[in-house]
């Protein structure tokens, strides 16, 4: 909707990007609300399930708080960590990005590593997730977390290498800063997971 | 490697289904060779496959909605043969067949005939109406439409290869699990659901961001016509709700392939949650598919009546109110399942409010016609015979929205008449004033009107004969989805419903006829000017077909009714002073090719060829990271080449017969005669 | 290449607010449960107000929501999937536990 067209051709073409832009990060915001339904029906899943402990294992026996706590520290200082990132684009320190995105992939890398470990340690102690409606619950909504970081990481990974090739160009920004809500925005959920499953669970 | 796909996935067990598959098979090969023969397959992927053209996508997406519809009116018309005639014997149809047709009818009823008709409407026409070039993410789009077709596929495919679901269009637990289910039907329909409902969220995404962000100047919300903000709410609808579904049915499958315990009978599992977790998407899914035919219906009752819309104010928030009630009225899908008093009188009340924004829109549109210069173009009969009809269906559900009478009523056939009731009127009929409507704007050429009037009838008749009966056998105590029965009493009534479902074949037959019949006569039937019907909103100010670009220049708008107040003003069909380059998005495949690997990738898990399942799923992503990751999308559009498209539509305006005065209805500024402006 | 929003925006200290805030309202409800310092009501009450509040910090300062620079429409958004997840949520859960307790009787 832009009244202003520019009179240059160049003008044009900059109004026309600056558009196209808007338009993306605005879809992939309402991507996210979408993704944020999905939680919130996992949630509500879980919650409906986690009494259906079908005499098996129930949070108390299963969750440790310091395991949990350890999670939560390494996402919540991998979203430090992007937001340094941001920042360092910003600036156009490209190092700095490249840096700072190492460092976030490592720390949410190592939050995959935890949740795959408890999830071993689970299934090992026979608390897989056909043990119960409880634990099916539990499953699908920490695991769908998981899956979410995975993807995030991979494209984490993506972004380095078009920031290593492309350098900061304007497209490659955007979709940065996109990334950045979508990580983000996987820390919020997680604030859900350890306020609804994992400290309840252990009451 | 081939998982639990074995010979005797076809259909050896019955000579209909044996048939069914024969027709299939062959009709495809047939439609293959046919492109052969007509060396089209080069045309048909350079032109359509790979285009990101929101109209050609919106095409396609009609295409296959008309094609599914076909399927789905064959599914229909079995059972009512198979109920006329099982009377104290078997019919000719087995019990498991007939669950099959039953439920793939439900499926693709909804699915893949409304969504995708729906969805190519809004493709082809919002666009236009507010004044944009395009949609906002035209790569998406083409994967939507080619997430539906790999839907719509596999659910074909069921027909062939293994069995279609018998657990109904819902797929309830625990008879869907895989204790009661234990064949491949149900992963059919949990993979058609899936991928299509993914290519539905990103559907409603596209058009909130296009109707939200890409209006042309002047183009404020207040004043874009009621089709685009049904179109908008239909969006955000689709949006919001699709991922319920997602949710369910994915736990569905973990259910039955992981031995998960989210709806099982034993093991902590609450099967009750799959009834509320599926109608907080069912719910807002009656909407998505009638909205946009509301929209319609307010489209077609403006132009047809030559006038402006009376009470748009008011559509437009009856539109917005019933979007958001719809998302508070599921439980009435399930009054029966026992809850307190308390909960169903809350959502029974619900449930009745969200009449009453209905009913304020069928006032508006009788206000409308009221002293209106009304032409009885098919689509204006179309929208009549809706609002008859609609008004009996929406006081049924009135009744069925009191939870006393829902107890009495459930699981009858007075509901399967009710909710017929509601969406063959209330969508599809939308849909067809639709077709009749916006086909010259989509294709350059009118529909013939006489045999859309044959088929309006055979339609509308065959409806009320098929459909009043099972009111009826509702109060004699009919169940719904009976393969056989010994109640000699309901023979008769059921007959009758069979005798109106074959009015409605030759209804669809005429339709066929009406389309290849336009098809011959274009030449004469073509839309010079690409305002046939004296129109008032912004499609009709442009070409028909429009230009790859739409808009040479972005249209100032004025008010309501924008392109009507430019006849009025003598500013339409203005030549602009010079042209611009318009930069346009390039063809693609990754559409195409990310809706192929879907289909692969539900077919295998079907048949629990895991390998197969990885790999196109990593292919999946492998197009996406890379499509995701270029930066040279567009090309441009020269503004000579621009000039040269745009004079050929000033001398295809010149040749345009001369309005006929005599049929320019009181109201309608006489058009002005084109090419003198300039 | 000059981005647009170089003048403007969040910096340092937005995301290092955001850090502190954070850690205090992690910190709390986990010691809460840790240590057992309270009865199991205030404790629940305390988790899902630390929680509720932690979330306004992550939209604050590391999503950077601000009532007058983020564009309308996100806003909307965004209080349209909040109203829409409470009636979801709120719903079912209203629905199952009154089907719970009426199939405890």
């Amino acid at each position: 909707m832009s009244d202003t067209t520019a009179a240059t051709p160049a003008g044009a073409e900059a109004a026309h990007d600056a558009e196209r832009y808007a338009e993306k990060d605005f879809g992939f915001w309402i991507y996210l609300m979408t993704d944020a339904v999905i939680f919130a029906l996992l949630f509500a899943t879980y919650i409906v399930l986690s009494r259906g402990t079908a005499g098996g294992p129930t949070g108390s026996d299963l969750f440790s708080l310091p395991h949990t706590f350890g999670e939560t520290m390494l996402l919540l200082v991998s979203s430090t960590t992007f937001g340094m990132a941001s920042l360092a684009a910003r600036a156009g320190n490209r190092g700095g990005v490249l840096a700072w995105l190492a460092i976030t992939a490592v720390l949410g890398l190592a939050f995959v590593g935890m949740e795959i470990q408890e999830f071993a340690g689970m299934i090992a102690k026979g608390a897989g997730p056909d043990r119960s409606g409880f634990l099916s619950g539990f499953f699908t909504l920490v695991g769908t977390h998981g899956v979410h970081v995975s993807v995030g990481l991979i494209s984490i990974v993506v972004m380095m290498g078009q920031i290593a090739t492309k350098g900061l160009t304007v497209p490659v920004l955007s979709r940065l800063m996109r990334l950045a809500l979508f990580w983000h925005f996987l820390d919020i959920v997680w604030i859900g997971i350890f306020s609804v499953v994992y400290l309840p669970g252990v009451l | 490697m081939l998982g639990r796909l074995t010979i005797e996935a076809l259909p050896l067990y019955s000579a209909v289904a044996m048939g069914g598959a024969l027709i299939t098979v062959f009709g495809t090969l047939a439609v293959m060779a046919v492109i052969t023969w007509f060396k089209a397959w080069g045309y048909l992927f350079r032109e359509w496959f790979t285009s990101v053209d929101h109209k050609k996508i919106g095409i396609m997406y009609v295409t296959l909605a008309l094609i599914m519809l076909l399927r789905g009116f064959v599914d229909a018309i079995m059972m009512r043969t198979q109920q006329a005639i099982a009377v104290n014997s078997e019919g000719y149809l087995p019990p498991d067949h007939f669950d099959q047709i039953f439920s793939s009818h439900g499926t693709i009823m909804i699915f893949f005939m409304a969504m995708p008709f729906l969805t190519g409407l809004i493709n082809i026409i919002v666009p236009q109406q507010i004044g944009a070039r395009d949609v906002a993410f035209p790569y998406m789009n083409s994967m939507s439409l080619w997430l539906t077709a790999a839907g719509a596929a596999l659910v074909m495919v069921s027909l062939v290869i293994g069995k279609f679901s018998t657990a109904g269009w819902t797929a309830y637990p625990p008879y869907s699990g895989i204790e009661y289910s234990p064949y491949v039907g149900v992963d059919y329909w949990i993979w058609a659901v899936l991928i299509s409902g993914i290519g539905s969220t990103l559907t409603g995404i596209n058009f909130i961001v296009t109707i939200l962000k890409k209006r042309a100047p002047g183009m404020f919300l207040m004043r874009m016509p009621l089709f685009t903000w049904t179109a908008l709410c239909t969006a955000i609808l689709m949006a919001f709700a699709f991922p319920a579904i997602t949710v369910v049915a994915t736990m569905l499958e973990l259910d039955r392939v992981a031995g998960m315990h989210f709806f099982t009978n034993g093991d902590g599992g609450n099967m009750m949650m799959f009834a509320n977790l599926l109608w907080i998407w069912g719910h807002p899914e009656v909407y998505i598919l009638i909205l946009p035919a509301f929209g319609i219906y307010s489209s077609v009752v403006t132009t047809f009546s030559s006038k402006r819309l009376f009470g748009y104010t008011s559509l437009v928030w009856a539109t917005c109110a019933i979007a958001i009630l719809s998302f508070t009225v599921w439980l009435h899908h399930f009054f029966t399942m026992g809850s307190s008093a308390n909960v169903n009188a809350f959502f029974g009340i619900t449930t009745m409010i969200i009449a009453v924004p209905t009913g304020v829109k069928v006032f508006d549109w009788l206000f409308t016609m009221y002293r209106g210069r009304i032409r009885f173009h098919v689509s204006m009969m179309y929208t009549i015979a809706f609002i008859v009809t609609f008004v009996i269906g929406g006081m049924t559900g009135v009744l069925l929205a009191l939870p006393p009478a829902d107890y009495l009523m459930h699981n009858s056939t007075f509901l399967v008449a009710h909710f017929h009731n509601m969406l063959i009127p209330g969508a599809l009929f939308g849909y067809f004033a639709a077709l009749n409507l916006w086909f010259p704007k989509a294709m350059g050429f009118k529909l013939d009107e006489k045999w859309g009037k044959r088929s309006f009838w055979c339609w509308v008749i065959g409806f009320y004969l098929a459909f009043m009966p099972l009111y009826l056998l509702g109060f004699m105590g009919m169940p719904r989805r009976m393969e056989h029965y010994d109640t000699a009493a309901w023979q008769p009534w059921l007959i009758v419903a069979f005798v109106g479902a074959v009015l409605i074949l030759f209804g669809l037959a005429f339709l066929i006829v009406q389309i290849a019949v336009s098809f011959r006569n274009r030449a004469a039937l073509r839309d010079w000017t690409g305002d046939p019907w004296h129109g008032r909103t912004l499609e009709w100010a442009i070409a028909s077909p429009p230009p790859p670009y739409n808009f040479a220049v972005l249209p100032k708008v004025e008010g309501l009714d924008a392109f009507h107040m430019m006849k009025d003003a003598g500013t339409a069909y203005q030549r602009p002073a010079r042209y611009e380059d318009i930069p346009m998005p390039k063809n693609s495949l990754f559409g195409m090719a990310i809706g192929a690997f879907a289909f692969v990738l539900g077919f295998a898990a079907v048949w629990h060829m895991w390998w197969l399942v990885a790999a196109s799923a990593i292919l999946c992503a492998v197009i996406v990271i890379i499509r995701a990751s270029s930066d040279n999308t567009e090309y441009v559009m020269t503004a000579a080449e621009v000039e040269a498209i745009e004079n050929q539509r000033f001398e295809d305006l010149a040749k345009a017969p001369p309005p006929d005065l005599e049929h320019i209805p009181v109201g309608v500024p006489g058009a002005p005669i084109p090419g003198t402006s300039s | 290449m000059q981005h647009t929003a170089s003048t403007q925006g969040p910096d340092l200290r937005a995301y290092l607010t955001g850090l502190v805030l954070a850690l205090i309202l992690t910190a709390i409800p986990f010691a809460l449960v840790y240590f057992k310092l309270l009865s199991t009501g205030p404790t629940v009450a305390a988790i899902v107000i630390a929680a509720i509040v932690q979330v306004l910090v992550h939209l604050r300062f590391f999503l950077h929501i601000d009532f007058r620079r983020t564009p309308k429409e996100n806003l909307l958004t965004l209080f349209f999937a909040c109203f829409l997840i409470m009636v979801m949520v709120g719903g079912s859960l209203w629905i199952m536990i009154d089907l719970h307790y009426r199939m405890a009787l």
